[in-house]
């Protein structure tokens, strides 16, 4: 407009072509976005200046959901609908999260022809992968709002000892929310970058990962830039809320209130339990006051010494990964530089003091446990836009969990082992074993048990067209390749004939290609909202950038440059605007915009002549020469 | 002796090709290679591009993890000389070393009755590390001499090598057990 020109910091396109790009860390309890400006990480607030968006989903039977505190505050109240915590159900099965010990308000359905389970909610039957969609949808937002730029892609963390199904899930979530993932990255090792280069650390460090619903513990060398993952160990279904659920239960068996089938109760037992958890980091005591329903209430008094005892077996539960991490990574504790506690749940004292007592040293708390994994992932996120082409960082990771196939008698044959540093490609050689074979079933798994039926199993294929032989004179390859993500996809052979056949490994619990095309169709419809979502936000920031710069320039000059009639027509074209503004109506924004530029042109034309007349008074002609 | 094929190892990680390797300098090298190589270096670069650094990283990796290991690295040796082992034929074996082996895994099986079992582990194992380095050196011995019969008696030595590898990875998942169990 020809008012005032106003350029937005930041906003101007930078020759190099900066590219938005950001870490998101998605958690079980929280997730965060961060990205790197001005060479620096940090996390990005919502318009609230809140950092944090709660993992929670809220979904109603008309409109859209919501997602974070506003859907949080509503959990002990409609329990039903808003789903937290999901991070737990990625890649898995009912029966899976059936097993877990938690007590869900949640009602599952399962889908003929589909692994993946649903949950049934106000606004329809939605899977894990979705709502993690959402959550993943609304930092999107955040970021692009924020930077005023579209989003070039996102390095998503996930826990170390995420397997391939939950990877996958991860993946899926993205692809429904619109992003572009540069990488999925271990949580740990986000971190271990996070503190890497602040504290320009060269040698071990062990990362004591123990968020809302995972664990992680990895070991790492920093050499000169290079953080080389050594070994990592873990349990995906451990963390905050199993300290959580202790407690409540805890609560459950003073307060005598047995069995329970209200989820309201157990919402808010929950609730409470957390309460008291957070209150004894700092006190030694804690009250407990539990509203029971119709009226009655319970009280009472968790102590330190209480609470530390529910929580010791889950705290001596991350210690044996410990163990076997530095283990396998053949490290002594004496050779530990360093031990970074990450996560929320390691605000715990126990958990401080435990970790301390294993790895013989004082863990360090410096960088706040929440934010860590998201910086880290942002750093790598800008390395991987290419936004910075002479840093010479390098993250080498490994896969967690052994990879491997069902051979003869139900038992696993290893090819790729826990810890094998990634990328990696291995085939090892199998044969018949019927005399005239033509062809074999080919189903892997993933985990460190002899028998198949104690491990994960990831998916099967079959190999066709084995030429008929006699009983292992047959020779098929079969080669595991796991990608820089940690996802793995499995090809096999026959040597003598070439017959091939290949998967990408699509989880038994993941979305069928058929599944997630039906879920992205139904979300371009999101998507248009999104984009005219969007254009409303950029149009009223519009809007307000024109309303205050007209008042101000009403406020110096109004008098000077303006008759009553013709401050009369700007005003109603300045109140026209405000109008549309507040009624969020894209179309009539632009429109009272226009109107406005074409009521102040005049106006504007006299100040700009006013000003130049007042810079060339009382200044001589040899003056302007000089210049 | 019959030419050797596959992937030379040594040569990636421009090493000489000897049983005796400075870890120093493997990892040193490990890390300059995947610098230029990882997937992380070519995330702008078009699908084949990605592709083939996926290749690259994941042959560097291979290598590493052969070089670095003694047992791996030996039988690289050997296909590199044209003697690659076979597991399925090579069975003969030295009967007084099979004896020991025996004793060993007995010694194993016996430590959780130990008074104290920890410690009865902590021999064991000293038993076992001080046998596999005896191994690495006859190994190394061997390799230096290069003669047929002497890498002959590597292929041996190998496989003993693997036997207490072995073992002591039985060892350490007792040491899990009981860590866990106390």
């Amino acid at each position: 407009m020809a008012l005032l020109q106003i350029s937005e910091p930041g906003q101007s396109t930078a020759p190099h072509e900066h590219r938005l790009a950001v870490g998101i860390d998605l958690g079980t309890t929280n997730s965060l976005v961060a990205t790197v400006r001005s060479g620096e990480a940090v996390t990005l607030p919502d318009e609230a200046g809140q950092h944090t968006l709660p993992s929670a989903v809220r979904y109603r039977d008309n409109g859209e959901p919501v997602v974070g505190y506003e859907a949080l505050a509503a959990a002990a109240d409609d329990p039903e609908n808003t789903l937290v915590s999901v991070k737990r159900f990625m890649g898995r099965g009912v029966e899976d999260i059936r097993a877990s010990g938690h007590r869900l308000p949640y009602e599952f359905v399962a889908e003929a022809d589909s692994g993946v389970p649903r949950i049934r909610t106000a606004g329809g039957d939605v899977t894990p992968v979705q709502v993690s969609a959402e959550i993943l949808r609304t930092l999107r937002h955040r970021a692009e709002a924020s930077l005023g730029d579209e989003l070039h892609g996102a390095v998503i963390t996930v826990p170390a000892y995420f397997d391939d199904a939950q990877r996958q899930a991860t993946k899926d979530a993205a692809r429904l929310a619109g992003i572009e993932v540069l990488r999925l990255l271990n949580e740990p090792t986000a971190a271990a970058v996070a503190y890497g280069l602040d504290e320009e650390a060269e040698g071990v460090h062990v990362v004591y990962d123990l968020g809302g619903g995972t664990f992680d513990v990895s070991v790492l060398r920093l050499t000169q830039g290079v953080f080389e993952v050594l070994a990592t160990a873990g349990d995906s279904a451990l963390g905050g809320d199993d300290i959580d659920r202790v407690v409540a239960e805890w609560i459950i068996e003073q307060a005598g209130i047995g069995d329970t089938e209200d989820t309201r109760l157990v919402g808010r037992l929950k609730r409470d339990a957390r309460a008291a958890k957070e209150a004894l980091t700092a006190a030694d005591s804690a009250p407990v006051e539990v509203d029971l329903g119709d009226g009655r209430h319970w009280s009472g008094t968790l102590d330190r010494a209480t609470f530390d005892e529910l929580v010791e077996p889950l705290v001596r539960r991350t210690l044996t990964p410990c163990r076997r991490a530095l283990r396998d990574a053949g490290i002594e504790t004496d050779e530990i530089r360093e031990v970074v506690m990450v996560g929320g749940s390691t605000r715990v004292p126990l958990v401080r003091e435990r970790v301390g007592e294993t790895f013989g040293r004082e863990p360090l708390v410096s960088i706040d446990p929440d934010k860590v994994v998201a910086i880290g992932a942002a750093r790598q996120a800008d390395l991987l836009a290419g936004n910075r082409p002479d840093d010479d960082m390098l993250l080498l990771d490994v896969t967690p969990l052994s990879l491997g196939l069902e051979t003869m008698g139900g038992l696993t044959e290893k090819v790729i082992p826990r810890n094998t540093a990634i990328p990696v490609a291995r085939a090892q050689e199998f044969t018949t074993f019927k005399d005239g074979q033509t062809a074999m079933g080919v189903h892997v798994v993933q985990g460190e048990r002899e028998l198949v039926a104690d491990n994960r199993s990831l998916g099967q294929f079959n190999l066709h067209g084995i030429p008929p032989m006699v009983a292992g004179a047959a020779r098929i390859q079969v080669t595991f390749q796991v990608d820089a993500d940690g996802l793995l996809s499995v090809s096999a052979q026959e040597q003598t004939t070439g017959a091939e056949a290949s998967i990408q490994i699509k989880p038994s619990y993941g979305l069928t290609e058929g599944e997630i095309e039906g879920m992205l169709r139904e979300s371009m419809t999101h998507a248009e909202e999104d984009v005219a979502a969007r254009s409303l936000r950029e149009q009223q920031v519009e809007a307000d950038r024109t309303l205050e710069a007209v008042e101000a320039a009403l406020a110096a000059d109004g008098d000077r440059f303006l008759s009553d009639a013709e401050r009369a027509t700007i005003d109603e074209s300045l109140a026209e605007l405000r109008r549309a503004r507040d009624a969020e109506d894209t179309t009539a924004i632009r429109r009272a915009l226009e109107a406005v530029e074409k009521t102040t042109a005049e106006f504007a034309q006299r100040r700009m002549d006013a000003g130049i007349n007042e810079a060339l008074a009382g200044h001589r002609v040899e003056e302007f020469h000089d210049a | 002796m019959s030419e050797a094929s596959g992937p030379d190892h040594f040569a990636l990680f421009g090493l000489p090709e000897s049983f005796e390797v400075d870890t120093e300098a493997l990892a040193e090298r490990y890390r300059e290679l995947q610098r230029e190589a990882h997937p992380d270096r070519h995330a702008g670069g078009d699908d084949r591009e990605r592709r083939l650094a996926v290749q690259e990283a994941a042959n560097i990796n291979e290598g590493y993890r052969v070089l670095k290991d003694p047992v791996a690295r030996a039988r690289h040796l050997l296909e590199r000389r044209g003697l690659p082992m076979n597991d399925e034929t090579d069975t003969t074996m030295d009967p007084s070393f099979l004896m020991q082996q025996m004793e060993l895994r007995e010694q194993l099986a016996g430590v959780r009755e130990a008074a104290d079992p920890f410690a009865a582990l902590d021999e064991l194992r000293r038993t076992v590390d001080g046998a596999a380095r005896e191994q690495r050196e006859a190994l190394a011995a061997d390799f230096g001499d290069g003669s047929q019969e002497a890498l002959e008696r590597a292929r041996e030595g190998v496989r003993k090598l693997q036997f207490l590898h072995k073992l002591a990875a039985e060892a350490d998942a007792v040491d899990e057990d009981l860590t866990e169990a106390s």
